[in-house]
């Protein structure tokens, strides 16, 4: 088992590397952050103290180096257009994203994980349909385009709910939350709900899946030859069975809806890290988005190594088969 | 009708499996629908200059002042805009049928090569074996725990605006699906013995691969396409909006529903609404037949 330990974590570092030698050079072959960043009519003289100050002088490799040395330290050096560390411009959006993505993905799973199951035990009722109808529109239908639909009808039509921002905010420990105002809680709905419907029909599909293909096999039938009620069949085995691919798929998702938050939080301007990456973008903030992509490398990285160690604690013959 | 569609569906089953697959894709309405609905749309996108009302590139036919009128409204040309018009006074309806063959062509171009790509990339893998398949399914399966649109979006960031940056972000964020696909099913048929028997003749290894191991891998790909040409669809969408996408000179249906989006918070709700409502219908239509086509693949499914 530590054998396997180690040359998983070796594995997950070499890839990290190569991850960010990656993104670095992607990054910083595109553009040239001075023509954007210093006014067309500095003088030569400022145009050089400039580079010099942002260090885009020194060769590739070198910066290349210099960079990941810093980053090694979690110095991703500073923002060009915020002019202050990219540590911290990260740290003071994640609280946003953070409470954002967790919302979303909680009520995601405890909605849908239920209505699956219910849908996978009576295929043929009518609410199963329903339940499969919104669960087929909401996996089909752009994140982007549903956002739009909910501030027009919450927004402008009825006016019951604001469109953008993150409204009034309480600090727990210096860190700013929406969640804990009335008025925070507000303007989180309407993302917050964007962001879920993707992740609630992803587990709705899955429950569902899952549940048909249990309900045919040899447990069950044995289960209710044993007198066991249908309720307790589905609570105490099948939810217990589909359990393992459902944490998987909450632990994947829970990192990829980070990727989905780039688009709910460009359309309801939530000051989170997904807006932050857009206006990084448009801008070339160069240091901003190699950290911005870092930093979810690294949390995927980190997850699925999470979820190998325990897949190999479960199964014993992956330790020996795959180290 | 309904004796006649029996009948239709009993005659079907004596023949090939091919005929019997469409026979059991019939018996599912819903699935019909969502492929004549997928057909039409085809249809509609590929005749668009036929049947659109005007142009909607052609400066000459625009005036301003048809710019952002509702649906229904009967323009200076002398014809209704049953679905209005947009900032420039264009017709909607004109642009969203434009803007479907854009869409589509996108959709088809990048799950096309993906397709290919990732069926070489796969199929490889599983017939050559050893170190070279388990570092190229590593790579693939880490590629697979990363989200598509994070991992297309940022390739079309670092690469910029355009019709090619943006077809090589959707393949690099799709083949992988592909390759998985490919990888399951032709190492399943690698181990076959007529495989072993075809090898032993000997046969050449292209032709092995070709003739024998690819086709017999096909089904499952086929249903990855359906799903992946749709998710392709979408995922341009939202590149567009975002502003990664394509150039303003591509006007998808992304593109359309971004340039609305200014416009919609003070109620002119039409320039976005429509192209996403098409977007749906398209996308969802897609999704029935793969699910259709999934089940029956299925042999899990079958008792």
């Amino acid at each position: 088992m530590i054998g396997f330990l180690i040359s998983r974590v070796l594995q997950a570092a070499c890839v990290i590397f190569a991850m960010s030698v990656l993104v670095f050079l992607g990054v910083y072959a595109i553009g040239n952050p001075v023509d954007v960043l210093i006014a067309p009519d500095a003088t030569q003289e400022q145009r050089a103290i400039a580079i010099a100050h942002l260090g885009l002088d020194k060769p590739l490799w070198h910066q290349l180096g210099a960079f990941l040395w810093r980053a090694l330290q979690g110095d991703f050096g500073r923002s060009f257009v915020y002019d202050m560390p990219v540590a911290d411009l990260i740290l003071s959006r994640l609280p946003a994203t953070f409470e954002l993505t967790v919302l979303a993905v909680v009520c995601a799973t405890c909605l849908g994980v239920p209505l699956g199951m219910y849908a996978g035990y009576r295929p043929q009722a009518a609410l199963s349909r329903v339940i499969m109808a919104v669960s087929i529109v909401g996996f089909s239908v752009p994140t982007f385009w549903i956002g739009l639909v909910l501030i027009l009808v919450f927004a402008v039509q009825f006016g019951v709910l604001p469109a953008g921002g993150r409204g009034e905010t309480v600090e727990v420990f210096g860190v700013p939350w929406s969640f804990l105002t009335g008025d925070g809680m507000m303007h989180l709905l309407l993302p917050a709900l964007n962001l879920a419907l993707f992740k609630f029909s992803m587990m709705v599909r899955l429950a569902r899946a899952g549940t048909r293909e249990l309900m045919l096999t040899d447990t069950v039938k044995f289960a209710r030859a044993a007198g066991l009620s249908e309720f307790t069949i589905l609570v105490r085995h099948v939810l217990r069975l589909i359990s393992i691919p459902i944490a998987t798929v909450f632990g994947l998702e829970f990192a990829s809806t980070l990727a989905f938050a780039v688009v709910t939080e460009t359309i309801f301007s939530w000051p989170g890290l997904g807006k932050l990456v857009i206006d990084s973008i448009t801008s070339l903030d160069r240091p901003v988005m190699v950290a911005y992509l870092m930093l979810v490398a690294l949390l995927f990285i980190v997850i699925n190594l999470m979820v190998d160690v325990v897949y190999a604690l479960l199964d014993p013959r992956l330790r020996k088969g795959r180290a | 009708m309904s004796s006649e569609r029996t009948s239709i569906i009993r005659w079907f089953r004596g023949q090939s499996p091919f005929a019997r697959f469409l026979a059991e894709f019939a018996e599912n309405k819903v699935a019909m629908i969502a492929l004549l609905v997928v057909l039409t749309i085809v249809l509609v996108a590929v005749f668009a200059p036929l049947i659109a009302p005007q142009n909607p590139y052609d400066l000459g036919q625009l005036t301003l002042r048809d710019a952002r009128k509702p649906p229904g409204f009967v323009g200076t040309a002398g014809y209704t805009h049953w679905l209005g018009t947009d900032a420039q006074g264009r017709d909607l309806l004109s642009a969203i049928l434009y803007g479907l063959r854009i869409s589509l062509q996108m959709g088809l171009l990048a799950g096309s090569i993906a397709l290919v790509l990732g069926s070489v990339v796969g199929t490889t893998a599983a017939y050559v074996g050893g170190w070279v398949e388990s570092a190229i399914m590593r790579v693939i399966d880490l590629q697979l725990s990363f989200p598509a649109v994070l991992l297309a979006f940022v390739i079309a960031a670092v690469l910029g605006q355009g019709v090619w940056q943006l077809v090589i972000a959707l393949v690099a964020a799709q083949y992988a699906y592909f390759a998985r696909t490919a990888h399951g099913a032709a190492s399943a048929e690698r181990r076959k013995d007529y495989i072993e028997a075809s090898l032993s003749v000997p046969l050449s290894t292209a032709r092995v691969v070709l003739r024998h191991i690819l086709p017999n891998s096909l089904p499952p790909l086929i249903v990855v396409a359906t799903v992946q040409i749709a998710a392709a669809i979408s995922l341009e969408a939202t590149l567009s909006f975002l502003g990664v996408g394509l150039p303003p000179t591509e006007p998808s249906l992304g593109m359309l529903i971004s340039n609305g989006f200014q416009y919609m918070l003070s109620g002119r709700y039409w320039i976005s609404i429509y192209p996403g409502v098409i977007l749906i219908v398209l996308i969802t239509a897609i999704n029935l037949v793969g699910d259709q086509v999934r089940d029956q693949l299925n042999p899990r499914l079958k008792r």
